[in-house]
């Protein structure tokens, strides 16, 4: 039996990690019932495993045996790997211990769809339905609702978990019928609509009655991975911005593609695309965060983010006519668009302006990054720097440092000697 | 020169900023009993901890500042780094002498640096709360050692009591030997004589853990290794988020156990 649970775990953790998003935040659920757990407020990262990435939750499968044969996936029918299905207590009994021990901060169950797709999810709903009735369970429960399933058993699921997703895969529809043939938007789409009218409505219910049941309150997510088809990041940041609009979502997760497969359907990679996962995250931030819009970060004359700059500073170089802005008096707004400024240090800023005029000194002991903002601002009037510089030399004097032309010419040797071999 | 000391506590600094400005005998060092240096210019003056004055002073920094700033000043002093006790002076110093609210005026250097200390005892306190690793004993008590870089246990029973209500508890200082112990009723801050504590690991010995606190533990430990995907290995961002100071008392960073 121990060694069972063990494997068991190896296998379905090893399945369910891909899934990049770990959030715990966002909830609402209180312990009001001198149960376990506790779900309100922001999400803790427990732990962090050697690839930097946070360990909140613990992520599984119900099971990897699947009916459908995506080629991304590494749970794919055709993929020749070993194959575990835990039971419904084994998974409530493992969340309940690790919560006990700090470990996490609840459950992220999806699962491999077995059979079809309401028999599955049935299960999934099991779970978290045992864990909040039976166990007085308050911790944060994500589940994955399974493309195909019932609107009934998805308005049960968002009973019992505080977030649900459904995964968007991959940014088109194109690239779904070749990679997932077995799966189409619209079944990707409608659970995601009828969550969001669900959240709606439940929203519209607690005004009215003080007491009625909360609909997954921490929201909805999805995920898309980037790097397994050809879409550009234009493409990517324009179907999330129509996702964060349209349905509301609270996340859209991006996951550079890992090649975990060799079908002869994907692209050869070598490495997982990071810098460009990176710089994708980066953007949707500023979609977020920033008060950008989509086509201000990509659009079809620049299609793909820059990966060696962040694409905030990107877009100020491309806009340079909007800069510099005045420190002292410009709108919080703007001043969130002056690279090296973040939302703590424009909150200071904006804060700190009111007792005394704001000098580049202060600026530093508020952790702005002179090194990227000093080309793009003025205090009462003085620029730090003494002349105007072209959109290149900001570019090289920011990569490569101050007056370092030496360097980017190595640099630049260099990339040529590489293209060369 | 005036050199003041006290007994430690927050309310006893609290007095002694009542007393200097009783006395308008500006303070050029405060220090806690003990730890001052012989004054060689100055004479050490002992301020005996007053509740009414203490109350006095902080009841006139609650008309003056939000709670949000008055906490910072609490927490300034769990910091307890080196020429605290003169931070949290001049901050009210700078309080009682201006008109309006002073706490988001980051230009001085005073209100900059509290608001930077608050955030460094939230981030650390935060980490206790992600970090924290109970073992169960045999008689159901969840135990787990911390020794955090600055006093935030008292910070963290609210966290504590809300998550745990069904279970009892016990987190435990090593470097500051005190704890607080939750009973299913309510939450006490305690001492312990001796502890059977490994301070190397933090862990319990085996004979008092429940029979199958090691199964949980060697499952947690095979649960933090599969999640890992070697091919995004990033070194540098898992010590940025878990500095190896962290790594003694957690499960998943200790050898791992046999299955």
């Amino acid at each position: 039996m121990k060694e069972t649970v063990q494997e068991k775990l190896k296998i379905l953790a090893d399945a369910a990690k891909y899934d990049v998003s770990c959030s715990s935040s966002g909830g609402k659920r209180k312990n009001t019932n001198k149960g376990l757990g506790n779900a309100e407020g922001m999400g803790i990262c427990h732990s962090y495993t050697e690839d930097g990435r946070c360990v909140s939750l613990l992520k599984i499968l119900l099971t990897n045996f699947c009916i459908y044969d995506c080629a991304y996936c590494v749970t794919r029918k055709s993929n020749d790997i070993k194959r575990a299905a835990f039971t419904v207590d084994e998974v409530v009994d493992l969340t309940l211990n690790f919560y006990r021990r700090n470990y996490i901060e609840g459950l992220f169950l999806s699962s491999g769809i077995f059979k079809n797709a309401d028999y599955t999810m049935e299960r999934l709903v099991r779970i978290a339905k045992k864990l909040r009735t039976e166990h007085k369970f308050n911790g944060y429960i994500h589940l994955k609702t399974i493309p195909g399933a019932s609107d009934e058993l998805i308005k049960e699921a968002g009973l019992y978990a505080d977030r649900l997703s459904v995964n968007i895969e991959l940014p088109s529809e194109n690239s779904l019928k070749t990679l997932a043939p077995e799966k189409n938007y619209a079944e990707i789409l409608t659970p995601m609509a009828a969550i969001t009218t669900q959240l709606k409505q439940s929203k519209e219910e607690v005004k009215l009655f003080k007491h009625a049941p909360a609909f997954a309150p921490a929201g909805q997510s999805t995920q898309l991975i980037v790097g397994a088809s050809q879409e550009n990041d234009h493409q990517i940041l324009s179907l999330s911005s129509q996702l964060y609009q349209n349905y509301n979502l609270k996340r859209v997760y991006y996951s550079g593609y890992v090649p975990v497969s060799t079908d002869s359907r994907l692209p050869v990679l070598v490495n997982p695309p990071l810098i460009r996962e990176n710089r994708v995250y980066q953007a949707d931030w500023l979609m977020r965060f920033y008060g950008f819009s989509a086509s201000e970060i990509a659009d079809e004359k620049h299609p793909n983010l820059d990966l060696e700059i962040d694409p905030k500073l990107s877009w100020a170089l491309r806009n340079l006519q909007v800069f510099p802005i005045e420190i002292n008096t410009a709108d919080y707004e703007l001043i969130l668009r002056i690279p090296g400024i973040g939302v703590k240090s424009a909150k200071r800023i904006v804060a700190a302006r009111r007792f005394t005029p704001l000098h580049l000194d202060h600026l530093h002991k508020f952790g702005v990054v002179l090194k990227r903002a000093r080309y793009f601002i003025t205090c009462a009037g003085k620029s730090p720097e003494l002349r105007d510089y072209t959109e290149q030399a900001i570019r090289r004097r920011i990569l490569f440092g101050e007056g370092s032309v030496r360097n980017s010419l190595v640099k630049q040797q260099l990339e040529l000697f590489q293209q060369a071999s | 020169m005036h050199y003041y000391t006290y007994d430690g506590t927050f309310e006893g600094l609290l007095t002694v900023i009542f007393e200097v400005y009783e006395q308008k005998a500006w303070p050029d060092k405060i220090e806690k009993q003990g730890q001052e240096q012989p004054g060689i210019f100055a004479q050490n003056k002992f301020i005996p901890t007053d509740e009414v004055k203490a109350a006095r002073v902080w009841t006139g920094l609650k008309k003056k500042l939000s709670e949000n700033a008055c906490t910072d000043l609490y927490k300034t002093f769990l910091w307890e780094q080196p020429g605290f006790e003169m931070l949290i002076f001049r901050y009210v110093e700078l309080v009682f002498a201006s008109q309006a609210n002073i706490e988001e005026n980051f230009a001085a250097d005073c209100v900059r640096q509290i608001s930077q200390i608050s955030r460094q005892i939230f981030r650390e306190k935060h980490r206790m709360e992600a970090f924290v690793r109970f073992q169960k004993t045999a008689d159901s008590l969840f135990y787990a050692t911390i020794s955090p870089d600055y006093n935030v246990l008292p910070l963290l029973k609210d966290h504590f009591e809300k998550r745990y209500a069904d279970q009892r508890w016990l987190i435990y200082d090593l470097k500051r030997s005190y704890g607080l112990y939750y009973d299913l009723e309510k939450t006490d801050f305690i001492s312990l004589e001796e502890t059977q504590v490994n301070s190397k690991t933090g862990a319990l010995p085996n004979n008092i853990l429940e029979e199958k606190e090691p199964l949980y533990e060697q499952l947690w430990q095979t649960y933090f290794h599969h999640v890992n995907i070697p091919e995004r290995k990033n070194k540098k961002l898992h010590l940025r988020h878990m500095p190896v100071r962290y790594w003694k008392y957690l499960t998943e960073k200790k050898p791992r156990l046999n299955g």
